[in-house]
């Protein structure tokens, strides 16, 4: 007993001077130090964490009376954690996020109204399409700009060069994208021996098939005199019809792939079992990264249905209504996000920069890893139609990712799906009206 | 025969446990191109420490594990030191309030996490704790209280009330039968929270979340989870990578406390 007694107690002491060293400041410097700033950033790829602190390093060195703290945190919580931290008041002063989040921290008041302190050449830099997709209601009545948006995405296709030669089909560029009907063709080619034409990987559906559904006018939601509904009429139901078409009627995708996540069918897309996958554009990284030696692939440009538009959500950094330093918040943005920087920035994460000056620079445009490709698709991107739909969260978790599995998997027809997804997508949107 | 059978089925128990180590361990020497592999193997073609640099190189693994140690080992110690009393009053003192406590004990356990940590945030920022982590090992030991004083309790009942009896009708009092008696018997139990405690702060995410603010206080799980991304990708080369050396601590923990973990010491201790 007395060994376990001082077991205990040398636990106790060596804990106790574990913890003493490790408390962190947190606060502000004296008043005469220089001003310190808290940078939440969810870069994550290897290369991207190395061009943010490449940039904060840079910042600090040329700003010493502006001190900014690189804090890494996770797509995977970060909402969870930003909504703690700003219901007790400490948030950080510089927030990267996504636009789909700003909408409900606007309204609530946490986010600072950027409209009137951005620099005009940074508002200058960036156009419109991607403007809207970070101005929301301010939750009285008023509109505000909660954040810049500097990284967008776009829905290409991963093609196996191979099959793609093999098959005879018409090799689609930029200037002349496959339609639906191309692409539909195009895969049936494909499917032959044992290999499939398309994997459609579908663990996340909504974002991507509400994207996708602009290429025919699709819009899903409709708002009239304030309250908004949600709509699955002739023009939304094409592209869940012709996916669904290639599941069960071509039989040119591969049922299995549907529980995947988006990187998921990549071992089977290098084993040829896939010719064409549907993805994001940075998920070129993880091709050009993990494609075994001697498998050529191609980046096709987005798909065309009516129009190639495609919904954009971007990737934004806000500043904390409660920083108080909300000035040199806005200055460090403007630092971070200006043309050059996008572009390191953009290089590093595989997407697309909004800043029309970083499009140009070499390395977006070059055809290593289809950059020329991915930049090209971004003039298709408008703003997402879920973007200012209050509860669309919910509605996507509760009604849209499962009726959109269901209806994928064959288990529900496209009339029952749309009903669905329109009444009980309503009685959702409803709570939020009230 | 039957030896035989007990055996296989023993084996068959250490491949099920060992099974999610050994993949981790194989992931992590794998390369990139290795692990898209449709048809994995066991063991890598070209086994690469790659995963091992990048894991290292970005992000502080081995000063956010010692800092999760020293919270684990602070919560784990604090813990056991609140409820072992309380455990012991609980199981030997009956009264009104024993069910009022046990009750409040059990409801405690049904409070969604989500709903409390917000005030809790505000509390710690009052004591000044929040971004230390002596305010998140506070907090570790709140939640695991409650739990281990339930589990302590099952302890202290199991030790029967007549060896104390018998330690009093031998002239020992009440703190000399609690040292010399109850306690060397419930080492197994102390052994058994203390791991409860250890691996619950180890393991734990979302307060270590919201408590700890800058990288210099990072905890390991808020670490690891630096390698995913959106959507569920992951990097899972330097994930698996650091994940594994995160595994070390507790099993070397558990290696060096599980001897205690014995049972059968009162077998046939009181008759009749």
């Amino acid at each position: 007993m007395r060994r376990w007694s001082a077991a205990l107690a040398v636990a106790a002491v060596v804990l106790a001077a574990g913890c003493s060293g490790g408390g962190g400041d947190g606060g502000d410097a004296a008043s005469d130090g220089p001003v310190k700033l808290r940078f939440l950033s969810l870069a994550w790829q290897k290369e991207s964490i190395a061009a943010n602190k490449q940039l904060v390093d840079e910042w600090n060195t040329a700003n010493p009376k502006i001190q900014v703290e690189y804090v890494q945190g996770s797509w995977d919580n970060v909402n969870d954690q930003l909504v703690t931290s700003f219901e007790a008041g400490d948030p950080p002063d510089v927030i990267h996020d996504d636009s789909p989040a700003l909408s409900g921290f606007a309204s609530r008041g946490f986010l600072l109204d950027l409209s009137s302190t951005l620099p005009a050449e940074l508002k200058g830099d960036i156009p419109q399409a991607a403007w809207d997709t970070v101005t929301f209601g301010d939750g009285k009545g008023g509109q505000g700009v909660y954040g810049v948006p500097f990284l967008q995405e776009s829905q290409v296709l991963f093609a196996n060069k191979k099959l793609l030669d093999a098959s005879g089909v018409r090799v689609p560029t930029s200037d002349d994208p496959w339609t639906w009907d191309e692409f539909a063709a195009a895969t049936k080619k494909m499917t032959k021996g044992g290999a499939y034409g398309v994997a459609w990987p579908m663990k996340s559906p909504v974002n991507k098939v509400l994207s996708l559904g602009l290429n025919f006018g699709g819009t899903f939601f409709t708002t009239e005199g304030g309250k908004t509904t949600v709509k699955v009429g002739p023009e939304e139901r094409e592209v869940l019809r012709r996916i669904h078409d290639q599941l069960h009627k071509d039989k040119s995708a591969d049922p299995s792939a549907l529980g995947m996540g988006t990187a998921d069918p990549l071992p089977g897309f290098f084993a040829g079992k896939y010719a064409i996958v549907p993805a994001g554009v940075y998920l070129r990284q993880q091709v050009a990264e993990q494609a075994p030696d001697g498998f050529e692939w191609v980046t096709l440009p987005p798909l065309k249905g009516v129009t190639a538009q495609q919904g954009a959500t971007s990737q934004t950094l806000s500043v904390a209504a409660d920083s108080k330093h909300p000035q040199e918040s806005v200055k460090f943005i403007s630092f971070f996000l200006n043309g050059p920087n996008q572009a390191r920035l953009a290089k590093g994460d595989w997407l697309l920069p909004t800043s029309t000056a970083a499009a140009a620079d070499p390395a977006m445009t070059t055809k290593d890893n289809f950059w020329d490709v991915a930049t090209a698709s971004a003039k298709n991107l408008v703003v997402a139609p879920y973007l200012k739909v209050n509860g669309y969260d919910e509605w996507k978790s509760k009604v849209g990712t499962p009726t959109l599995q269901e209806y994928f998997a064959g288990k529900i027809s496209l009339d029952e799906a749309a009903k669905k997804l329109v009444e009980e997508g309503d009685k959702v949107l409803e709570r939020y009206a009230q | 025969m039957r030896t035989a059978l007990k055996y296989l089925a023993l084996l068959g128990y250490i491949v099920f446990l060992a099974f999610p180590l050994v993949w981790l361990l194989s992931t992590a020497l794998k390369t990139p191109q290795e692990m898209a592999n449709l048809d994995p193997t066991w063991i890598p073609r070209r086994p690469t420490l790659a995963n091992f640099a990048d894991a290292f190189g970005e992000q502080d693994i081995v000063g956010s594990a010692a800092r999760s140690l020293a919270v684990a080992l602070a919560s784990a110690v604090i813990t056991v030191v609140v409820a072992l009393p309380a455990a012991y009053a609980l199981a030997r003192f009956r009264s009104a309030l024993n069910k009022v406590a046990i009750g409040w004990v059990l409801v405690s356990q049904v409070f969604p996490v989500i709903l409390i940590i917000i005030p809790l945030f505000m509390v710690l920022r009052r004591l000044e704790l929040v971004n230390t982590l002596p305010g998140l090992a506070l907090v570790h030991v709140t939640f695991t209280l409650p739990f281990a004083l339930w589990m302590l309790q099952g302890y202290v009942r199991a030790v029967p009330r007549e060896l104390e009896e018998a330690a009093s009708v031998d002239g020992a009092g009440r703190l000399r039968a609690l040292a010399s008696v109850v306690a060397p018997l419930l080492v197994p139990g102390v052994v058994a929270t203390l791991l409860f405690a250890f691996i619950s702060s180890w393991n734990e995410f979302l307060f270590a979340l919201v408590v700890l603010k800058d990288p210099e206080v990072a905890t390991l799980p808020l670490t690891l989870v630096k390698f995913t991304g959106p959507e569920g990708v992951v990097r899972l080369g330097p994930l698996a990578a650091a994940s594994l050396l995160a595994t070390i601590p507790s099993l070397a923990f558990f290696a060096v406390i599980q001897r205690r973990l014995r049972s059968g010491l009162m077998a046939g201790a009181v008759k009749g």
